[in-house]
């Protein structure tokens, strides 16, 4: 077969004839290192193409497979003000550190390559130096691509993370203390941290004010968790929303709020039927007092004897 | 067959220049340049390196004073920048990027594009790659390096993985959303790096340098970066190139070969292998300069692509 594809190169005058033997060629020769002819070097070509193409598509999907990988932002990883969500913005960021720049209390810094967050991205971590809430926003006003959005004007309704009392063991309110810390320094004070005056049962005379975040107002700022008094880790934590948030339960309506909306319970009144024996109580009211209701005899318990096992043994008692 | 060929248009180019580049890859010339520096002196053979050495420190100094000593000249990195607060300079292969990724950004980062898009496509695309990226130090040094240790031989990969590298890029940027190359880019990494800090980055960088010294010769800058073949494809049409206008003083010492970063674009200039100018028309040529300064004929010159005369 070598012999009749050889003629093929020196047949060039017929143009389907060479096609033909090249054909051939390319289905009998398994190599072209007779000749450097033109089949065998389109293969060639055509090899090489293949490999390359594969080594530098292997180079590009481990590229992606690892910022796939790495794409998942710790959760102490805080993203500036105005940051698009993450998956937008991963493919806006340029990675220049600009808004890095322009911070004005050093508060952002650019990931470095093995910080765990996407090589060259701005976040902070809160506990280390927590967002100031400039009024003017340098950072976004610097991002040159729009990763950080022009259009959150207020800084108030920034929504970099939300705060949340995460350690109720350790907080010094939650033990009954007025340390309060958390809620004198957020920058939305009343709105985004409220105290709430709860019973003490423990003491059972005093009051536990209890620091309370509301997301509606709370820009994830970190200001509480930078300035909470525990010595290492702190209670009150600023997190993604992701991670502090659960879903609204849409399917749910909340009878309070249709109320309102209404201006008058959507059901109507409930009809109030006599209950025999507390006629004479407010509707709905079943406490019972002392003396009423049905009296119960103490319970009597036996002692707890092991069981025997039955029959059998030397001390078993059987006599003949 | 050979008709087809010819209607292509590129019949030279598929003839492998193997000898060449082999000669040249094979460290025939330890110290490339002798000759040139005893006819023309150290300063004149090192004229087109020395200036190219004060480009790239000269544009990493003017991003370094404002964070270490705070004359805030120019501030960001090569990715994006801001000069003297008014002018917004934007890598172009970066929103090509964001666009492939489904991002259109803000205005000043396409002015700034196009503005960075405009000089290279003037210019010459690959001059960042000579005068502005600083991972050339590097594999620079690699080259010098295994040049001077004479180590021979290598496995390069082919010279065309860049592109495809760079389609894939765009590829995988499309399928993930994301500026997926950015995680790994030892490009805009190393000048990040060397403003912001590195973390584990030296990992990335070190491992070019010992990719071009031990494995591959020219391996990362001439044969892998995406971000190189990118600047490469805006240098088709510009106007900056080198021509081997005295060719016919050329003695034959391989010294250009040598030294040069993409060694078979000289031999269709100099040796006139499929064309009759002497222009170094091939966009992989990176502006460099330094076959002008190591020649002792004085063969090369830096001329624009409309100057086909030789002399």
């Amino acid at each position: 077969m070598r012999g009749g594809a050889s003629p093929a190169p020196a047949d060039r005058g017929d143009a389907r004839r060479a096609g033909l033997a090249m054909l051939m060629n390319d289905k009998v020769q398994s190599t072209g290192r007779v000749e450097p002819v033109a089949p065998a070097s389109r293969r060639r070509f055509l090899k090489d193409a293949a490999g390359v193409a594969g080594g530098a598509g292997l180079l590009a999907l481990g590229a992606g497979m690892y910022a796939k990988q790495a794409s998942a932002l710790p959760a102490t990883a805080i993203r500036p003000p105005g940051a698009l969500p993450e998956d937008a913005f991963l493919a806006a960021c340029v990675r220049c550190g600009l808004c890095v720049r322009d911070c004005p209390y050093k508060t952002l810094k650019l990931a470095e390559f093995g910080d765990g967050v996407a090589t060259g991205t701005p976040y902070f971590e809160a506990r280390d130096i927590p967002c100031e809430m400039c009024e003017d926003i340098p950072c976004v006003v610097a991002c040159p691509t729009g990763a950080l959005d022009r259009a959150l004007v207020d800084i108030t309704k920034a929504k970099m993370g939300l705060a949340v009392l995460i350690d109720q063991e350790n907080c010094l309110n939650f033990l009954g203390l007025r340390c309060d810390v958390c809620y004198r320094v957020c920058p939305v004070i009343d709105q985004a941290i409220t105290l709430e005056r709860m019973h003490n049962p423990r003491s059972d005379r005093h009051a536990m004010l209890l620091p309370t975040v509301h997301s509606e107002h709370c820009t994830g700022c970190g200001k509480c968790e930078k300035a909470c008094v525990l010595p290492g880790e702190a209670a009150i934590k600023v997190l993604p929303i992701k991670l502090a948030q659960g879903s609204k339960a849409e399917h749910y309506l909340r009878g309070w709020e249709e109320k309102e909306a209404a201006g008058k319970s959507l059901i109507g009144d409930q009809v109030e039927l006599p209950v025999r024996g507390l006629e004479g109580k407010a509707y709905g009211d079943t406490r019972v007092e002392p003396g009423q209701g049905p009296v119960q005899a103490p319970a009597q318990v036996p002692d707890y004897v092991p069981a025997k096992p039955a029959g059998g043994g030397l001390d078993s008692g059987w006599k003949p | 067959m050979s008709a087809r060929l010819g209607a292509g248009g590129v019949p030279e180019r598929k003839v492998p220049p193997t000898s060449v580049r082999g000669a040249a890859m094979r460290g025939v010339v330890a110290r490339p340049g002798r000759e040139a520096v005893e006819a023309k002196g150290w300063l004149r053979a090192h004229k087109w390196l020395l200036l190219r050495r004060a480009s790239q420190l000269g544009i990493l100094a003017l991003f370094l004073v404002g964070p270490w000593l705070g004359w805030w000249i120019v501030k960001g990195n090569l990715s994006s920048s801001l000069t003297l607060g008014v002018l917004p300079l934007t890598d172009p292969f970066l929103v090509v990027q964001q666009l492939a990724a489904g991002h259109w950004p803000y205005r000043e980062a396409l002015l700034g594009a196009g503005i960075v898009l405009a000089f290279y496509l003037l210019f010459g695309g690959r001059l960042f790659c000579s005068w502005v990226c600083p991972v050339n130090l590097v594999t620079d040094a690699a080259a010098w390096l295994r040049r001077r240790l004479g180590l021979k031989g290598g496995k390069v990969p082919s010279g065309s993985t860049r592109y495809w590298l760079l389609g894939f890029v765009l590829v995988i940027a499309a399928a993930t959303g994301s500026l997926a190359w950015e995680w790994v880019n030892p490009v805009s990494m190393f000048h990040r790096g060397l403003i912001f800090g590195f973390g584990l980055a030296w990992g990335i960088v070190g491992g070019i340098f010992f990719y071009d010294l031990l494995i591959a010769p020219r391996g990362w800058c001439g044969h892998l970066c995406p971000q190189g073949a990118f600047y490469a494809l805006l240098g088709r049409a510009a106007v900056v190139k080198v021509s081997a206008a005295k060719r016919s003083a050329c003695n034959d010492c391989m010294d250009c070969f040598a030294v040069c970063p993409e060694p078979q674009v000289i031999r269709p200039a100099l040796k006139g292998v499929g064309q009759d100018h002497p222009l170094i028309l091939d966009a992989d040529c990176t502006t460099c300069g330094r076959c002008v300064d190591v020649c002792g004929k004085d063969v090369f010159r830096i001329t624009t692509r409309f100057n086909r005369s030789e002399s």
